[in-house]
């Protein structure tokens, strides 16, 4: 495959690890900030490969992971009251307070697994005498179909189609874990697919304030060896700059079309944070231009609210503090199966990228 | 047969009630169609003669939609009990088969399984000699589900066993993997992508008969990776034996279209579902002569070695990945479903 086949190259791959390891001499601790590179590193067998003075701290950027449970207990809500609920798939096994989307389905809710909200615009069209509801999780990268899909109901007058809204943005995240007292990240992975769409500028401010190398790196091993390769040449030297090693998909100003598309629909607003609370200006909302489209407005379910699991320790997961093995209850009280939070249900949560894939090598 | 011969249009309850309509349901199709001495003496069930060891196997099949790229679910019906019966080195010679219809399922798409399965059946050399059909109110079903037992002879020289791996033995894979379950994912509702994918559902019993004249019991096992994929079944089998197993990820074989489905949709071809491929676990002297023989037949063109047993971390699967580096592999749970990113 064109595009994937050179980044998963051996030798090339060999040639990054090998300067990886001639050029750190000292303990360097790197965050990657998507749940996508911490799989793509995990499943890889990257880790194992770094020399033991370059750390890898797995970052809060898997959307499910940082979905607030009282969302999940929303979606479960509407589910319940005849509602079709839309949803990408990984959302779908995440348990609420008391149950997952798919348990709910499995006690007669209507839940859709889509790829696309405008498919679930379709639904809406197909059946006029139904509510229809898309669950619109993610960071920066699904906020322009989600923002689409409102735009075409819209265009198109359907009525009976909103969204559950929990967009959360990465540069306040990456923020926020910067701010903690705890925080020992010498520099960031930035992701790759974020800064497709919403470009690089929201990164320079973060590097001058911090003082801290961003290289926004893609998926792949090859993306991520040659990303945590100039992070640590700039570690190095003692420099700090925002670097593209994504220059195949990244570009400085960003999906200026997306962009567009977000702005025109969302605005930035507060939001919370699985297992880390709510941090100011870290999302999107729905514009008050688009508030009929809000089924939290729309169902009166905003005052849903629910504790978290208080023996997950996910925010300390998220903002890289522990590793998913040093919790007390990683593998024993929470495992895939019956998981206490969410980093152990996502595919991309750091818990269940540890326990798939490299539970016997440490 | 079609609808106009029979006078419906559609399979209604009528036609589970026992009554004349199930009569004209079964004389008009099934019977025959597949007409055999042992169907046509029209009993409660057939009776039949067993000399020596009989290999026996079931399988309930509900596929969703029930006609995909490269089949339907009658094809399922007929190859997976047959391959579920061959991978206990046996040549299966009966099949039972039960329908369980929901109302209102064209008869055309009925009769369009029907005579998928009698010609998968007689492509694996298998007689079907009893059956069942039911009925069941629309909303009670999802169409049609199927349930095939087969029966069948062990080979003479057959000793499939887990407890005969041994540390160094070889796993050889027969064809590419994740076909089947990419072939239904591209047609599910909400999922629908343009791919000329197809299903790899086939009968491997004639195959496994070959290997089994050729190398007898220096074969340890067989097994065919079906539901959950290649790493279920690994794991399964490191789970059965104190050994663990090795394999090398750029050994998979996997076509590039089934690959970019799977990276598109976010999902691992090891957890994908199989329905015309098998592994088995050999002695490693006769891993080349193997690989050759199975090249040489269609259901094997594409057979090569994957891995192998080890002392090494027993109970456990680990991939060596394509850069170089190692993961464990483990069995699906749950249902895979596609991700966000």
């Amino acid at each position: 495959m064109k595009y994937l086949s050179e980044y998963r190259n051996l030798e090339a791959t060999k040639q990054y690890l090998d300067l990886i390891h001639k050029t750190a001499t000292k303990t360097w601790n790197i965050m990657e900030i998507c749940g996508g590179q911490t799989h793509g590193l995990v499943k890889n067998g990257i880790i194992n490969l770094l020399p033991e003075n370059v750390r890898m701290i797995h970052g809060p950027g898997c959307p499910v992971c940082v979905t607030p449970l009282n969302l999940i207990d929303k979606a479960v809500e509407l589910l319940e009251n005849g509602v079709i609920v839309c949803s990408f798939g990984d959302m779908v096994r995440v348990p609420g307070s008391k149950k997952s989307l798919l348990e709910a389905k499995a006690n007669g809710g209507d839940l859709r697994i889509l790829y696309s909200p405008l498919e679930a615009v379709n639904i809406a069209k197909q059946n006029p005498n139904k509510e229809v509801v898309f669950f619109a999780v993610g960071f920066e990268t699904t906020a322009p179909a989600n923002a689409l899909s409102v735009l075409h109901a819209k265009k198109e007058e359907v009525k009976n189609y909103s969204i559950l809204v929990s967009h959360v943005l990465v540069p306040p995240a990456m923020e926020g874990i910067l701010g903690d007292e705890f925080c020992t990240i010498d520099a960031f992975l930035g992701a790759g697919h974020v800064c497709a769409i919403m470009g690089m500028k929201e990164y320079y401010p973060l590097v001058e304030k911090y003082k801290i190398p961003i290289v926004v790196t893609g998926f792949e091993p090859l993306d991520l060896v040659q990303g945590i390769y100039l992070a640590i040449q700039q570690l190095e030297k003692g420099e700090y700059k925002l670097e593209n090693q994504y220059s195949r998909v990244v570009r400085e100003e960003g999906n200026l079309e997306a962009l567009k598309v977000i702005q025109s629909v969302f605005e930035v607003g507060d939001r919370e944070w699985r297992g880390i609370g709510t941090i100011p200006d870290s999302g999107y909302v729905l514009k008050p231009a688009f508030r009929d489209y809000d089924a939290e407005t729309k169902f009166g379910i905003s005052s849903i609210a629910t504790p978290e699991n208080s023996e997950c320790i996910a925010g300390q997961i998220l903002k890289g503090i522990k590793k998913p093995h040093e919790c007390p209850q990683f593998g024993k009280a929470c495992n895939p199966s019956n998981p206490l939070g969410a980093p152990m249900v996502s595919s991309e949560g750091a818990c269940a990228a540890y326990y798939h894939f490299s539970n016997h090598l440490n | 047969m079609n609808k106009k011969e029979l006078g419906y249009d559609t399979i209604n309850l009528g036609h589970g009630s026992g009554g004349l309509m199930t009569r004209e349901l079964l004389d008009k199709i099934i019977f025959e169609t597949f007409s055999n001495p042992y169907l046509d003496q029209k009993h409660d069930g057939s009776i039949i003669q067993i000399d020596g060891k009989m290999a026996i196997s079931t399988d309930s099949f509900v596929v969703s939609p029930i006609f995909f790229k490269g089949g339907n679910i009658g094809d399922l019906a007929v190859n997976g009990t047959v391959n579920d019966v061959a991978m206990c080195g046996a040549q299966p010679e009966f099949l039972s088969l039960a329908f369980i219809v929901e109302e209102g399922l064209p008869i055309d798409d009925f009769v369009k399984i029907v005579e998928t399965i009698k010609e998968t059946a007689d492509q694996s050399g298998v007689k079907i000699i009893t059956g069942d059909t039911k009925v069941v109110e629309r909303g009670k079903g999802d169409k049609i589900f199927i349930n095939t037992t087969g029966f069948g002879k062990v080979h003479p020289k057959a000793n499939i066993s887990a407890k005969k791996i041994n540390p160094g033995d070889k796993i050889i894979i027969s064809g590419p993997i994740a076909q089947h379950g990419m072939a239904i994912m591209s047609q599910r509702d909400g999922l629908e992508f343009e791919s000329s994918i197809e299903s790899d559902t086939t009968n491997l019993n004639f195959l496994v008969g070959k290997l089994l004249d050729a190398f007898g019991d220096k074969i340890h096992l067989f097994r065919d990776p079906t539901r959950g994929g290649l790493a279920s079944v690994l794991t399964e089998i490191a789970g059965d034996i104190n050994l663990g197993i090795n394999i090398i990820e750029n050994q998979l074989p996997i076509d590039d279209q089934v690959a970019a489905a799977c990276e598109m949709l976010g999902l691992d071809p090891l957890f994908v579902a199989n329905e015309g491929i098998f592994v088995s676990i050999v002695d490693p002297t006769i891993e080349s002569e193997m690989i050759e023989l199975m090249q040489k037949d269609d259901k094997g063109q594409s057979a090569i070695c994957i891995g192998e047993i080890t002392k090494e971390h027993p109970n456990k699967v680990v991939m060596h990945s394509v850069i170089g580096g190692k993961r464990m592999v483990t069995p699906l749970l749950g249902e895979q479903l596609p991700r966000i990113c």
